[in-house]
């Protein structure tokens, strides 16, 4: 199991890059259809609020990869310290 | 010691919390309950459809801030304390949904009005990001192990019962102003909508006094007098790669597919009913709250239920049954309402006109409604409005606005359908506080539950019926389009929550 975690890391990274351009390519494409102020705010917020979280998933993807899902922690203090 | 095992004392931290935290969620669903009136009092524009689009994009702010509220009010709840944290943001919340009831409209100062509007609405989201976690975190540690996630799961229904309060409120306001009821939705719309938002200064005025009994989670206090307490949470939380990995775990494997569920379940199913089904005003809220009280006790069950056999394959199952029932159900949401194809009883026609000479001397508005029953009981409404200039030249002002009333058989049906959705919501959604307690440390706890939390539900679910909309616009042929996006983030989320989590039941959260 830890194995397919891991390789599953990589799609985690593969999926943020592609659902983030798909993001990026429709907000460009209504704002150039539709250049009013409704849709340039519209879109931009989407563009911008989902990148911290499509870097998010990257790190998460990255973080699977790296096997740091193989074992959760038990005890908080392996968490903390 | 560190959880109360009196029952009588568990009763009060949960009634004493929970209370807080719907009202918290009463003010803040307030304003997207009355988003069309709001775009109407505040953001004038020709259009109404980009009228309710910038008002759902103040909602949307409102959603978007909650995790910089999560951050903010989560470090001072993880340094100063639970207590003191959620009374400061039940203060907020309370004073600026009271004061968005006392600005004056647009044609009274201009866009001072929609600017002060946009700041309150963002005090809001973060008050609303600091509260839900402080809540969810005293009432945890509180509890002892085996009722871990029943007693959490009093705080979950907060939300649902917040919404079903506002509605409620609304509709009570809205039909009680004037004896006629023509008259009475028309000062409601005028000036009626603030009363609801005046009234929250009672309920919240009530909370404080209650909160303000309560003393500090006893965890918290036991860290806070060995000097363990966090000298910087956010830090912790976000810069220690050990946290950091569960943050982010929490995020893409539960609160992200649980926001979008509990979104589309209670939010664009509202949504749906009245501008794809076209049902009335009245009826979609009362179809709402119908389903809301008959599903709302499941959260306790669930919660409890996550007890005795852990909360992850109860949140992935609701997960899994929303992804594969969402289009059935709004397919079958459609058809219920639908008129095309069924045959007029055109006996039944009425066809009102009425002249109304407005502000302006140099034209009047002509009114034209014409009510059609079907014979599948369904009676619509058409109201069509035509502008007659002194000139003698005519011509139509706005589109037909339509909206349908259920008969009783299918308005049954209709709640039925919005039941099975809030059922998803209260599999993902009951055990939920519990499963983020139980993940982080206490030292650190406010803040790392709170931002995996409120990026699931404000940011994920929180855009879900602003997205679905827009993405309706754009592709027009399928109306049944929005719900890919929710379809899309909760697949994605009980992938890597059924691979990634453990369904095991922290026994320690005093470490």
């Amino acid at each position: 199991m830890n194995q397919v975690k891991r390789i599953a890391g990589f799609f985690w990274i593969a999926i943020a890059f592609v659902a983030y351009a798909i993001l990026l390519k429709t907000t460009i494409n209504q704002i150039a259809a539709k250049p009013t102020t409704d849709t340039i705010v519209q879109w931009s917020i989407f563009a911008i609020i989902f990148l911290p979280i499509a870097i998010g998933l990257i790190i998460f993807g990255w973080l699977a990869m790296k096997g740091d899902y193989d074992q959760l922690p038990v005890s908080s203090e392996e968490v903390a310290d | 010691m560190q959880t109360v095992t009196d029952k009588k004392q568990i009763r009060q931290i949960i009634f004493a919390s929970s209370v807080g935290t719907l009202i918290e969620w009463y003010d803040f669903y307030l304003f997207g309950s009355l988003a069309p009136i709001i775009a109407m009092q505040f953001f004038p524009k020709a259009d109404p459809t980009a009228a309710l689009l910038s008002t759902l994009a103040t909602f949307a702010a409102g959603f978007i801030v909650r995790p910089f509220g999560a951050l903010v009010f989560g470090r001072l709840g993880d340094m100063v304390g639970r207590k003191y944290t959620f009374l400061l943001t039940l203060v907020l919340m309370g004073g600026s949904t009271f004061a968005i009831g006392l600005i004056p409209g647009y044609e009274k100062i201009g866009f001072a009005a929609p600017i002060i509007v946009l700041l309150l609405r963002l005090i809001q989201g973060l008050a609303l990001g600091g509260e839900y976690g402080g809540a969810a975190t005293y009432v945890a540690e509180h509890s002892p192990e085996s009722k871990r996630g029943f007693y959490t799961s009093w705080i979950q229904t907060t939300a649902t019962l917040g919404l079903l309060l506002s509605l409620g409120v609304i509709l009570l306001t809205r039909k009680s102003l004037d004896g006629n009821e023509a008259a009475s939705i028309k000062a409601f719309e005028s000036w009626g909508w603030r009363i609801p938002f005046w009234f929250s200064i009672v309920l919240v005025g009530m909370s404080i006094y209650i909160r303000m009994k309560m003393n500090e989670s006893p965890l918290f206090s036991k860290l806070k007098s060995e000097g363990k307490i966090s000298t910087n949470p956010i830090k912790e939380s976000l810069y220690k790669r050990s946290n950091l990995k569960m943050v982010l775990l929490a995020l893409f494997g539960a609160t992200m597919g649980q926001g979008v569920v509990w979104y589309t379940g209670q939010f664009y199913a509202q949504t749906f009913l009245e501008n794809a089904c076209k049902i009335d005003f009245e009826q979609t809220r009362t179809i709402l709250i119908c389903a809301i009280i008959f599903a709302t006790p499941l959260f306790i069950v669930f919660g409890n239920l996550s007890d005795k056999i852990g909360r992850k394959w109860i949140i992935i199952l609701g997960m899994f049954l929303a992804i594969i029932s969402y289009r059935p159900i709004y397919q079958q949401m459609l058809k219920l309402s639908t008129t095309q194809q069924v045959v007029l009883d055109e006996s039944q026609t009425k066809i009102e006109s009425t002249i109304n000479v407005g502000v302006h001397k140099d034209f009047s508005l002509r009114t034209t409604t014409t009510q059609h029953v079907y014979q599948n009981g369904i009676t619509e409404k058409i109201v069509h409005v035509d502008t007659l200039y002194n000139s003698g030249e005519e011509r139509a002002q706005s589109i037909d606005k339509s909206s349908k009333i259920l008969p009783t058989n299918t308005y049954w049906a209709m709640v039925a359908l919005i039941f099975v959705q809030i059922l998803f919501v209260t599999m993902v959604y009951g055990p939920i506080a519990a499963f983020l307690v139980e993940i982080f440390p206490t030292k650190i706890r406010y803040t790392s539950m709170s931002l995996p939390y409120h990026l699931g539900n404000g940011v994920f679910g929180g855009l879900t019926p602003f997205i679905a909309v827009l993405l309706g616009t754009i592709y027009t042929a399928d109306p049944l389009v929005g719900l890919w996006y929710p379809i899309a983030v909760a697949a994605l989320s009980m992938v890597i929550g059924a691979m990634y989590l453990s369904n095991k039941i922290d026994p320690n959260v005093n470490d």
